[in-house]
């Protein structure tokens, strides 16, 4: 199999503030991806987090080496989009992957996403909390009447073909992600959104993998109005114009 | 086509055939005979739609899986890395 050992995939990880995250999130990854015998790298992507942040992924590429863990920190805060970019102009795998660094997305799943990859050759694998196996730890009962609500009338509206819009922990094809990034036009919350929406519409072809999602172990996890209003707005956009 | 013109172009077509029949543009014996659940059959069909909705989100928050195992087995697995990573070399911040 000299085609999938030729393989490589790099771990983008935006962080701000997660000086308490990062080594369990680090230790989890190589844990892991070891197992798994995939090669890999972890890209660690620091905004000028005040907490430490930055010292913590030091410490860590000493203990596990400059060619596994990355460190291409950047000035502030400059959106999530941006930091990806940032992230594969470093990167030397063929396939990206992307997740959060608050524990919410486990690196036990990331295998899957490459079988899953590997089965349909597809473009993009998302992780998905509403089908199968997956789902959401620490929700209440209206955080998941928002969610579900949302996502029905997302799948009512845009008809994506894929289950889960907002989810973060996705796996690209490096040149699929550098083309999906520079036609995306939304900012935070609803970036990974319009992301899929973009993917479906250049007819990429998506896999899915149910993945469960722990919220915030340490930290604070928001659903505002504001959050709200983002995504409405953005479902809104997508519907007029893909 | 934008989702936003396919749904103009559904409605636009299914309330033409809606006029047509309440018109009587289209003559029918059926039309008369049920006149006012005609007249009112857009309504209804927004209400019921809504009322599907409305189940399968509410049976899909009390079916969605909540992860118990996985939380667990996280806490499990953040003390079992902080131990190996102390024993590393690894300092945490206080």
């Amino acid at each position: 199999m000299s085609s999938s050992s030729s393989n490589k995939y790099s771990i983008l990880l935006p962080t701000y503030n997660e000086v308490q995250n990062l080594p369990i999130i680090i230790w989890l990854l190589v844990k892991h991806m070891n197992e798994s015998g995939h090669p890999y790298e972890i890209i660690i992507i620091d905004d000028g987090s005040p907490d430490g942040t930055l010292e913590a992924a030091e410490q860590l590429q000493k203990i596990y080496g400059s060619d596994k863990i990355l460190l291409r920190p950047r000035e502030k805060k400059l959106g999530l989009g941006t930091a990806y970019i940032h992230g594969i102009k470093h990167a030397t795998g063929n396939f990206i992957i992307i997740m959060d660094a608050d524990l919410s997305h486990h690196p036990k799943f990331i295998s899957e996403f490459i079988e899953k990859q590997k089965t349909g050759d597809y473009d993009v694998v998302t992780g998905t909390r509403y089908v199968g196996t997956g789902g959401v730890h620490g929700w209440d009962f209206k955080r998941k009447l928002v969610s579900r609500g949302a996502n029905l009338l997302t799948q009512i509206l845009l008809r994506p073909g894929v289950s889960d819009l907002t989810g973060s922990f996705r796996l690209y094809k490096k040149d699929v992600l550098e083309t999906l990034i520079k036609s995306c036009v939304s900012k935070g919350y609803v970036f990974q959104m319009e992301m899929i929406i973009r993917a479906r519409e250049k007819n990429y072809t998506i896999g899915e993998v149910p993945i469960t999602f722990v919220d915030r172990v340490y930290g604070e996890s928001k659903l505002g109005g504001s959050e709200i209003v983002q995504f409405a707005l953005a479902l809104l956009y997508m519907f007029a114009t893909t | 086509m934008t989702k936003l013109m396919e749904w103009v172009l559904a409605a636009g077509a299914l309330g033409a055939i809606w006029l047509a029949l309440l018109t009587n543009t289209v003559e029918n014996s059926l039309v008369k005979d049920h006149f006012k659940l005609l007249l009112l059959s857009p309504i209804i069909f927004v209400v019921l739609f809504g009322l599907f909705s409305l189940a399968l989100v509410l049976y899909r928050v009390f079916t969605f899986n909540n992860c118990d195992e996985a939380a667990v087995e996280l806490q499990k697995e953040i003390l079992e890395a902080k131990e190996d990573l102390k024993r590393l070399g690894f300092k945490f911040k206080e």
